[in-house]
């Protein structure tokens, strides 16, 4: 069987579903980001002076895209299958001969539109408050859809699992959140203390950083290809952690 | 051909519930079958992992020869389901609703547009094609599925209490769109708890109670087999007295209107001359119940008491 047009109808109604409520996924990032840019960026950055060369503004604006594109990617998946449980709605998927890796495919897809639109929406929005030429767009493009593409695959395992509206929220509040201020997004590694230097390199979120800021500015804490193969390490788990779920079933038949 | 074969299909659930205890069902292609059971019985599990959404603890399923747990896509690609509850995106159009579905069955758009048109037109929905799903009262919203459920034009259509909580007009002209589809040479599977709707719809039926198929045979043998009929009559004069009538149960629910349990046996005509002897006018006679709901009730409850069902002596 071709497969093809239903993976396309999977992705244009997730696409779809996060374009038509707009003023929920794209209008807030802009505008706390526009925060970001303006408080720390201008008011505290213009005090800090310059790290590894690069202005303050120019160093938190990468780490600043990405982290939306984190969120983002994570929450649309999360949120989307999600409400696909909650309203039984998933049904039409499970009787429909639709493969696993197909509807996999199609929500992750959708999660990867929303935090690569994001990430744009903000990079434009930062273009009102720096001027930087990117470095290595190629790199910094395959950061940002490698990144989108994990987040995506998380967010669905924390659907799949999740059992009340509480479970969608846990982890993006307890765990991501604080990953992505502490993956140095704000500062570089050389700014903190020797012990923390060596738990910070534990944080998989300093990675994607790094080597997205990387791509953009040309400064890093980490081993970029290091970055490339854990980023891509994760993605491959977590893809067989989800197939073995939907395969199973766990959480969506009984 | 068989449009579906079950063959001693079991299912336990977690908490150790025991839904089917080998169940084998044969199905053929065409027909209108009626797959009845009380609330519990273990009918909507086997819908459940007819279409993929239950796993089954053990057996075997084959639809129209493809086996589900092993030609998994071909099976499904064969089956049409609407569920008993509400399960669609409440917040997306009704066009687009079914529109999905089309390309979730791989059908190219032009065909999936066509389609849609087709099935929102025979459904009566083209103009609330436009409308938020939500918004559209019960009736709609199960027709909607109905649409949905027959975009793709499935060889097996199965249709799970497709007529609950929606008022008689609807049900009725459901009922005539369900016998078109029908004739038109979709196998259909029907639960509902309207015996009369599945008397009048379905060819073939099977009766499920405690996860066993209790009957399986085709309904007018099963019909036949009713020895008792339980008509209600009204009468012209009151009475004072309970008559007594030969070879029948009499009851006498008030002074103008009389229960009355006939044997095959005994028959109409024979009751009609005893009314007359004894100058009883009848003004009307119903069924005190409909004859499947009758016989449904006969198996359901010789089960729980292990009588032998149908052959009742009256009491």
């Amino acid at each position: 069987m071709n497969y093809s047009i239903a993976l396309k109808t999977i992705v244009k109604k997730e696409v779809h579903r996060f374009l038509r409520i707009w003023p929920q996924t794209l209008l807030p990032p802009a505008i706390t980001t526009a925060l970001y840019f303006l408080i720390f960026g201008k008011l505290i950055g213009n005090r800090i002076g310059t790290i590894s060369g690069a202005t303050y503004m120019d160093y938190i604006v990468p780490g600043i895209i990405l982290m939306s594109v984190i969120s983002h990617s994570y929450s649309n998946v999360v949120s989307s299958f999600y409400s696909t449980k909650f309203q039984r709605n998933i049904e039409e998927l499970i009787v429909a001969p639709v493969p696993n890796w197909v509807i996999l495919s199609g929500y992750v897809s959708g999660g990867i539109c929303r935090g690569l639109i994001v990430g744009f929406v903000v990079a434009l929005i930062s273009m009102l408050f720096a001027q930087i030429a990117v470095l290595h767009p190629g790199l910094m493009l395959l950061v940002a859809g490698l990144t989108a593409t994990l987040f995506s695959l998380a967010g669905f395992i924390n659907a799949v699992l999740a059992e009340s509206f509480d479970d969608i929220s846990i982890i993006p509040n307890f765990v991501l959140t604080p990953l992505s201020y502490l993956g140095g997004v704000f500062y570089s590694v050389d700014m903190l203390p020797g012990f923390w230097q060596t738990v910070i390199m534990g944080n998989p979120m300093l990675y994607m950083v790094s080597a997205f800021r990387y791509g953009m500015i040309g400064v890093t804490d980490v081993d970029i290809r290091l970055a490339i193969v854990m980023i891509s390490g994760f993605i491959m788990l977590l893809t067989g952690f989800s197939l073995y779920l939907l395969h199973k079933g766990i959480g969506i038949k009984n | 051909m068989k449009a579906l074969s079950i063959r001693n299909l079991k299912k336990t659930y977690k908490n150790g519930f025991e839904a089917l205890k080998g169940i084998d069902l044969d199905v053929e292609a065409g027909d209108f079958f009626a797959l009845l059971g009380p609330n519990g019985a273990g009918k909507s599990t086997a819908i459940g992992i007819i279409s993929s959404l239950i796993t089954a603890t053990s057996g075997s399923v084959s639809i129209f020869g493809h086996d589900l747990s092993k030609e998994r896509e071909l099976a499904k690609s064969c089956i049409g389901l609407v569920p008993q509850e509400i399960n669609f995106n409440q917040f997306d159009t009704v066009q687009s609703i079914v529109m999905n579905q089309a390309g979730y069955y791989g059908a190219p758009r032009k065909l999936a547009v066509q389609r849609t048109e087709q099935c929102l037109k025979q459904m009566d929905l083209w103009d609330k094609r436009n409308s938020v799903s939500r918004r559209l009262s019960g009736g709609m919203k199960r027709r909607v599925m109905i649409a949905r459920a027959m975009v793709h034009a499935p060889k097996l259509l199965i249709l799970d209490e497709p007529t609950a909580g929606v008022d008689i007009e609807i049900r009725r002209s459901m009922w005539k769109l369900m016998k078109e589809v029908n004739q038109q040479g979709t196998t259909i599977i029907l639960t509902t708890h309207y015996l009369e709707e599945a008397e009048s719809l379905c060819r073939n039926i099977a009766i499920i109670d405690q996860g066993k198929i209790v009957e399986n045979s085709d309904m007018a043998s099963l019909l036949a087999r009713l020895n008792i009929d339980h008509f209600v009559l009204d009468l012209a004069e009151p009475l004072t007295l309970t008559p007594v009538l030969e070879g029948c149960h009499v009851e006498q629910t008030n002074e103008k209107v009389l229960e009355v349990s006939v044997p095959k046996s005994v028959g109409l005509n024979q009751l009609f001359s005893q009314l007359s002897a004894q100058n009883i006018k009848v003004l009307s006679l119903k069924n005190k119940s409909n004859r499947l709901e009758q016989l449904f009730m006969d198996l359901i409850e010789s089960k729980s008491s292990q009588k032998t069902p149908l052959h009742r002596g009256l009491g």
